[in-house]
Order: structure tokens, then sequence, then C-alpha cells
């Protein structure tokens, strides 16, 4: 369990706060996705979850970020590395730019604590599976795609099998199967125990994946609450957010002068497809 | 003005020896709007640096405006071809964002008030007006791509490229680039775009080109492209249609690539 208790962040030499009076609990096997206009504190909000932030960065925090219970603050960085995994927006960064294969690559973050060879290996194997990226596993991270890096990169993350893990916009440079990919492994990894925190702008995605969903606006928590209600609110669209497909097709039909029956019995069965409730 | 002419091109990275593009042949008209779509790693980014020189083919030639491109340096066919990359950091350099908007056409010799405008517009156009004297670092992620973009804008090419211009936008981002691309469309400039949204491509570009291992598998408008026969090639290079393509079909209503063409349909049924 991950939780922050009325956590407030100012970047160093920043005049505001990015993140103001943000308290969550982000429970054992549960996925929360995070959403908001650009610059409403989300990936500030990964940083602080992490421990990065002001850790690393430097910066101001008040409040608490406690894992499994335990206060952060008091934690040396390598502790919470084993326990809080982070995946960052930019796969370039996530990189170790240390492995030559792909294979290592994703080797590296396991090895690097200190798993047990056959373990790194089992996991290593898992990974590249659950991402289909077999074809990828002899070739230089540093020579691929910009998606190719990002599943590179998500593939590492889960080698780690993290108890905790933090993911800001996992699949922006993702064609729609690796999406899928992704949004799977997500959910198998939480139906494993693990608690998952996911910014991400493809609201689609946050549906079928999300138990509850959080917005930020101006670096507070403007709502929270079940995934299938947040992003069905009418309200969400002010703060930046797109509609989901179903709620977009309902709100056109609707300005099309086109009966709720007709819509409903159109999106029969896309509840599965795209995950809407 | 300018037409794109891409001719057997191959292009094999030295290192690795990757053959990104294994044969591409494409003829792009001077005032098209062109979506290129396909699975990660199909060769797609490969592709559009051929078109302003930044990689030069291993076999095959780039014609632009019907002069090969090997003949013309980078900077040369910049006049001609304005590039906006994936990762705006791999762009990015000035300390403000007025002087990074204003390298670009300063270099190909706008000077003055005609300078001011362009940079002035093309801020404008992204919604970072309010931002000249900003240091592009202080912007997060999805304003660094968007300064990107004006950068790109403010040269005034005829033709200007976009490597995956919706990723990581808000909405109101996805809204500015699909304006910025509606105005280029009205001023009569070519628009190429990558993107793995298929809900952007249908809706703001008249033709969709797929790519699947290097080589181009599908080329027509939304309605040709995301129609059900075509689903399986889609699959072939990990691309779904449209939500609203899935549900018009189901429904017996043809193919319908956006929302409101479903919508349309829904209604005269």
């Amino acid at each position: 369990m991950l939780t922050l208790e009325a956590v407030s962040y100012r970047y160093a030499g920043a005049t505001k706060a990015s993140l103001r009076d943000v308290s969550l609990a982000l429970h054992d096997g549960e996925v929360l996705g995070v959403v908001g206009r650009s610059e409403a504190g989300k990936s500030t909000l990964c940083l602080v979850a992490s421990g990065l932030a002001p850790r690393t960065l430097g910066g101001t925090l008040t409040g608490r970020l406690l894992v499994d219970g335990v206060d952060a603050a008091g934690r040396a960085m390598h502790e919470m590395a084993s326990e809080v995994a982070i995946g960052f927006q930019n796969p370039g960064t996530q990189l170790s730019g240390v492995a030559t294969t792909v294979y290592e690559e994703i080797a590296f973050g396991p090895m690097n604590l200190g798993v047990a060879r056959d373990e790194v290996l089992r996991r290593t194997e898992l990974s590249i599976d659950a991402l289909a990226i077999r074809p990828l596993s002899d070739r230089d991270p540093d020579r691929l795609s910009g998606g190719q890096q990002q599943l590179v990169a998500i593939a590492g993350l889960l080698a780690l099998d993290p108890r905790h893990l933090i993911l800001d916009e996992p699949t922006a440079q993702l064609d729609p199967a690796g999406t899928r990919l992704v949004s799977d492994a997500i959910g198998r990894l939480a139906a494993g125990g693990a608690s998952i925190l996911i910014v991400e702008q493809k609201v689609d995605l946050l549906a079928g994946v999300c138990h509850r969903v959080l917005a930020l606006d101006e670096g507070r928590v403007a709502t929270e609450g079940p995934a299938e209600n947040v992003l069905a609110d009418p309200a969400l669209h002010a703060l930046g957010v797109a509609e989901p497909s179903p709620v977009r097709l309902r709100r056109m039909a609707r300005e099309a002068g086109i009966g709720p029956a007709v819509i409903e019995r159109a999106l029969v069965g896309v509840s599965q497809e795209v995950g809407d409730a | 003005m300018p037409d794109l002419a891409v001719e057997g091109l191959v292009h094999v990275y030295r290192q690795g020896g990757v053959r990104a593009v294994d044969g591409v042949d494409l003829r792009i008209g001077t005032g098209e709007r062109v979506a290129i779509i396909g699975q990660n790693g199909s060769g797609k980014s490969t592709l559009v640096r051929h078109l302003n020189g930044l990689l030069r083919p291993t076999a095959g030639r780039v014609l632009v405006d019907g002069v090969d491109a090997a003949s013309r340096t980078v900077a040369r066919l910049a006049h001609t071809v304005g590039l906006v990359f994936q990762d705006p950091d791999r762009q990015i350099f000035a300390g403000s964002v007025r002087a990074e908007v204003e390298y670009g056409p300063r270099n190909l010799g706008l000077r003055a008030a005609e300078l001011r405008a362009a940079v002035d517009q093309a801020l404008a156009a992204v919604g970072l007006e309010n931002e000249a004297r900003t240091n592009p670092y202080d912007l997060g992620a999805s304003r660094r791509k968007l300064l990107a973009l004006a950068s790109v804008l403010a040269m005034r090419t005829p033709v200007v490229v976009l490597d995956e211009p919706t990723t990581g936008q808000d909405e109101l981002g996805v809204h500015r680039v699909t304006s910025v691309i509606e105005q280029a469309r009205d001023d009569g400039r070519t628009v190429i775009a990558i993107s793995h949204d298929m809900r952007f491509v249908a809706e703001g570009f008249e033709r969709v080109v797929v790519m699947r291992a290097g080589r181009l598998v599908l080329d027509g408008p939304p309605e040709q492209v995301f129609r059900r026969e075509a689903w399986d090639e889609l699959a072939s290079t990990y691309l779904e249609p449209p939500l609203s393509a899935v549900i018009g079909d189901r429904l017996g209503l043809g193919s319908t690539p956006t929302d409101a063409s479903l919508v349309r349909a829904l209604a005269s049924s």
C-alpha cells in the first residue's frame, strides 16, 4: 500500500507549489489512473510517489509518503528502489545506457537489486513474452524506434516484479496492439497484488484497466472515485480530459437527435472492447 | 509547388544492419494531408527523415519538386520540408521560447517585421504566445512538444512533417495540433504526420498510408483503409480500426471511420 498524506511539493527554484495538499491511498492489487490537463501536476505526483522528489530532485515537500505504512523520508534510496518502481515519460531517460542488447537491458534492473541469476533469467523471459518483443532481444536498445524503446523500458519494469509501480504515460508512443499488451500486463501485475499508479492521456486505456481514477487540477485533487463514474463525468471535460470513446459517441448521438435506445444498441458488446462499464 | 516522390527507397542502418525501409514507392501531391501509420519499428520515422535529407537512401531516391534530394544539402531542403521530431528534446536548444522559434526562419533569411510576424503567428497557433520569454525547459513535456511544432511552423515551409504530434497532449493540445493542420491545409501546405492515434488519423487526414516491416501495405482514404476488408491487413501491423468503424460494420452501416460518420449513418438508418 502506498499512501500520500496531505502532500504539497514545490520544485527547487519554483515560485509556486506543483502539488497542493494531495492525499491518496493506493491499495495492494489496485490500479489508480491519474488524469488532468498538461502541467496539472501528474508527472510531479509520479516523482513524489516514487520518492525521487524531493530526495534526488531537491525542492520542498510537506506531508508524508508512506510505503506499506513506513515513512519513506527515513529510508535509503536503494531500499525505496526495491519497493517502488517508476517508469518515466521519456523511455530514453529510463534505459540504463550500459546494456548492449535488449535482453541485458531488461535483466539489468533485477540484477542490480541482487535478485538470484535463475530468477533474473526467468523474469526477463516472462517480460519479453508479455510484450512480444522477442525479435528485438539481441538488438542495441539505443538503436530502436521510439515505440520499441518504450516497450523495452516497460519490460524492464515488469522484470523488477515491483510491489508498487508508478507509470508516467507508459503507452504514449505505442501502436494499438502494444498498448493492449501493456494494459494486459498491468492488469496481471495488479491481480498478483501489486499497487499501480498510472498517468495517461488515453482514457480508453484507463477505462479498461483502472479501478479508480483521480483527476488533478493545478496540483490539487479535483475529483476521485470509481473509474467508470469519474471517466463518464461531464465535469471532467472542464479539467482538460478527453471523453472515453463510448461517452463521446453518446454525446454526439444525443446532439444529433438520435434516441438513447439506438446508440445503446450500437454500443452493446463495446463495453468489453474498451472497458466501458 | 513541391511534389514529393519516393522511388524504390531502401534504408539499411549501418550499425546493426537493420533494413528499416525496404522498397517504398510513394507520391504525395501538393496540399495533401497524409497520415502514416504502422507497428512500432515499421520504418515510419526512417521514411520521413529522407524527405528533408536527414537520412540518405541506401538505394532508391527521393524527389522534392522533381529534383533528386541527394543533390541538395539538408540546409537547402529545409526551405521546403520542415520536420518536427517525435521527441522535442532532440530539437530544442535555445534559452527562451522566442529565440527557439526564431532560429529556423532567421536561418532561412527572414528579418525584422517579417521574422517577428512569422514567430508571433507560430506561437499563437500553439498557444504559447504568453511564454515567449520562458526558458523552454521550464515548460512541461507536452508544451515543449508544441514549441517544437511552432519552431517548424515559423519556417513556413511548403511541406510540414510531424512525427507523432499528439503524443502526450491533453485534449486542448490535440485540438491545437488539429487546428494547426487545418490551417496548413487552408494555406495550401502539404502535411504528413506519423501517428498511432486512429481517431486523430481518421478525422484529420484525407489519405492514410499503412507500413509494415519497411513496406507500404495500404494506401487510401480513411473509409478505405479502415473498412472491414482491410482489418486483417491492419492487424498484421499491430493496428486496430477506430471504434466507430467496428460499430458501423457490426450494424451493417458501411465504412464509418469517424464518430461523425457513424452518427450520420445512424441518423439516416
